[in-house]
């Protein structure tokens, strides 16, 4: 019972983090995501026996299943890679937030790009600096085209 | 083939990954080791193929465990069609990449190893849990493999197409893991061939199955959930995007048929779901293509309207269905790369893969263009290429089965498929560059930068050595329309291991 209302907690903490717009706020949606799934993989093992499956002649009636303990040792594994993966993605590029529209933001980038490069070489990832001015002298411009149609 | 060897698959690019990890930016060697692995990758699953070709099944537990214990690696034909396929399509998008330059970037052949391992693994395992690890050891280098590009050459939107690709896949990928834990929890083991036919007589596990089969749905991109797929793919490099677009979710439809076919045997009560699910899948995923203007996220759609085309297969469940199916994912795999490779090849030469911005390659890429127009045939279904004969076994499978709607869908869709296409033929290659027709007033950037395409009549053509990946694959769907009856039967087999599917569980379990 303890381990079902953990499970619930930790998905509810999930999906609320997850549905933030803040990328950060997703990651950490995701790591409480997979502790849920960690527990749910844990107790199909079945929770009553708990004894080490250790040592010599172990009762099979007392010791825990240790085929879901490795499962969960194989999945935080790959879990915390990806975590430490999207850490990066989230301080790539620009501000830890996911652009409200993608579409916009692709079409500034270039636009920018070719006002500062004539060659048309794209802004780099990893300089949130310059692809921050870039968003803004993307912003001004299209600003500055309305009002030349206006 | 001996059985004893199908681990290697996995083992051999995994050691080959790690020898070019070593490799220092710049050093050719990589390159090299890269190209040595998967040719011998590619003769390995020829090999497993003529084994195989008559219905065999192998079989190997790792470290020489008696079944149900061990670590499960199966061949069978269908494996095996899969894996040459998969092989030849990522020797042939590496051939692209190591052109185009990307190739050259330090981290490329290690990537691209690593995926290759996950790939087989995963094509090969007997196990739910070990698919899980070896589709997480597929994704994994793929999310290096999004934003991979040359030092300043990076772009922000392969960046933002990265988190929502990575973010998507790892809950997918929790979902599946949570699946997998209740199969243990209600069936009390994770291998397949234990597992046959248990959610025909369980409720629970079929439910506790269901929650895999739909995370493997969610993988293969099938619509409501088909939006990452068009808005990740088209944001990193061609090469990529080629070499996914063949791999990526062609393993989680593999792992749906496999899964069906294996735990279900097939059950007919819940096949309407797939069929009302994968029609829907055929007919929004190509309206998607219709608003979309450039060519990459163009065939981006046509893909997710092409899985449904291929699950609709599996969701007849009846021979001819399966093999219909079957035919109809490896034609798919082939040609959809060889489009991606034809457009990409254009887009990494000019820079630019909006259709109003690209016009007259017909003239200046002969061979490019004959490359494109073959495999958009092919891909609309018209004869004498392999999409033909995919889309007229599936669609007579498909009333054979009583599903009029779904082959009326399928039709439709075909026709739908062929005009998008046109629209990219008609708008890339055919039409000419017309002098000045645009007015500088008309519009902010887009008339701008058509300018200075134009005035760029010095950017160097494809030609052949750059073309030459995606005739080849117009070559093989030319071949296999023309010669279908070779595929047909091995697909055929390959439909008769997963209707009956004894030989396979008697193998694993030895």
């Amino acid at each position: 019972m303890m381990l079902a209302l953990s499970v619930g907690a930790l998905v509810a903490g999930a999906a609320y983090l997850m549905l933030d717009r803040t990328f950060l706020r997703v990651i950490i949606g995701f790591v409480l995501f997979g502790h849920a799934v960690n527990l749910l993989l844990f107790s199909s093992g079945g929770i009553l026996r708990r004894t080490e499956p250790l040592g010599s002649g172990p009762d099979p009636a007392v010791t825990a299943d240790a085929l879901p303990q490795a499962f969960v040792l194989t999945a935080i594994v790959i879990a915390f890679a990806i975590t430490v993966y999207m850490l990066v993605l989230a301080v790539t590029g620009r501000a830890d937030e996911d652009a409200p529209a993608a579409g916009s933001d692709e079409d500034a980038a270039p636009d920018a790009a070719d006002e500062d490069a004539p060659s048309g070489t794209d802004d780099r990832a990893g300089m949130d600096d310059r692809a921050g001015t870039d968003d803004r002298s993307g912003a001004a411009r299209r600003t500055t085209d309305e009002e030349s149609r206006a | 083939m001996s059985p004893t060897l199908l681990p290697l698959l996995v083992g051999l690019p995994l050691a080959a990954a790690g020898l070019t990890a070593l490799g220092r930016r710049g050093a050719r060697w990589p390159s090299v080791v890269l190209m040595a692995t998967l040719s011998l990758n590619l003769a390995a699953a020829l090999w497993l193929l003529t084994t195989t070709r008559s219905g065999d099944v192998l079989a190997h537990g790792v470290g020489g465990w008696p079944g149900g214990i061990s670590i499960p690696f199966v061949g069978d034909t269908l494996s095996a069609l899969m894996l040459l396929v998969t092989c030849l399509l990522t020797l042939v998008c590496s051939a692209f990449a190591l052109n185009t330059g990307l190739g050259a970037v330090r981290l490329f052949a290690p990537l691209v190893l690593t995926l290759t391992a996950g790939v087989n693994g995963a094509l090969l395992t007997a196990d739910i849990f070990n698919l899980f690890v070896f589709i997480e050891v597929m994704l994994l280098p793929s999310y290096g493999l999004l934003i991979l590009a040359r030092r300043g050459e990076g772009t922000l939107g392969s960046v933002l197409g990265s988190r929502l690709y990575v973010t998507f896949n790892l809950f997918v990928s929790t979902v599946f893991l949570a699946g997998v834990a209740f199969v243990y929890g209600t069936a009390g083991t994770v291998n397949l061939a234990e597992l046959a036919g248990a959610a025909r007589s369980s409720p629970l596990v079929a439910a506790a199955t269901a929650v895999c089969l739909f995370a493997l749905g969610m993988k293969a991109a099938v619509v409501p959930t088909h939006g990452w797929l068009a808005r990740a793919y088209p944001s990193t490099s061609p090469a990529v995007t080629a070499l996914f677009s063949g791999l990526h979710t062609k393993v989680a439809i593999y792992a749906i048929y496999r899964v069906y076919a294996v735990v279900f045997e097939g059950d007919q009560r819940y096949l309407w779901i797939g069929v009302v699910v994968f029609s829907a899948t055929m007919a929004i995923g190509v309206l998607g293509a219709v608003g979309e203007d450039t060519m990459r996220s163009i065939l981006a759609f046509h893909m997710v309207s092409q899985i449904g085309y291929i699950l609709l297969g599996v969701a007849l469940f009846t021979p001819a269905g399966l093999a219909a199916g079957i035919f109809y994912l490896l034609h798919h795999m082939i040609v959809k790369a060889s489009l991606f490779l034809s457009t990409g090849a254009i887009e990494v030469r000019t820079g630019e893969g909006r259709l109003d911005r690209l016009k007259g390659f017909a003239r200046r890429e002969p061979l490019l263009a004959a490359a494109f127009l073959m495999a958009a045939l092919s891909l609309a279904g018209l004869p004498p290429f392999s999409g033909f004969v995919a889309k007229l076994t599936l669609i007579l499978a498909a009333l054979d089965a009583g599903q009029v709607v779904a082959a009326v869908v399928a039709i439709v869709v075909s026709l739908v498929t062929l005009l998008s296409m046109l629209k990219i033929w008609n708008a890339v290659f055919v039409s000419r560059e017309e002098p000045d027709a645009d007015p500088a007033g008309s519009g902010g950037s887009g008339g701008g930068v058509a300018v200075s395409l134009r005035e760029r009549t010095d950017v160097p053509r494809v030609g052949v050595l750059g073309s030459l990946p995606a005739l080849v694959l117009a070559g093989i769907t030319l071949s296999l329309g023309l010669g279908a009856e070779l595929l047909l039967s091995l697909a055929s087999t390959a439909a008769a291991g997963l209707i009956d599917t004894a030989p396979y569980v008697q193998a694993v379990l030895g």
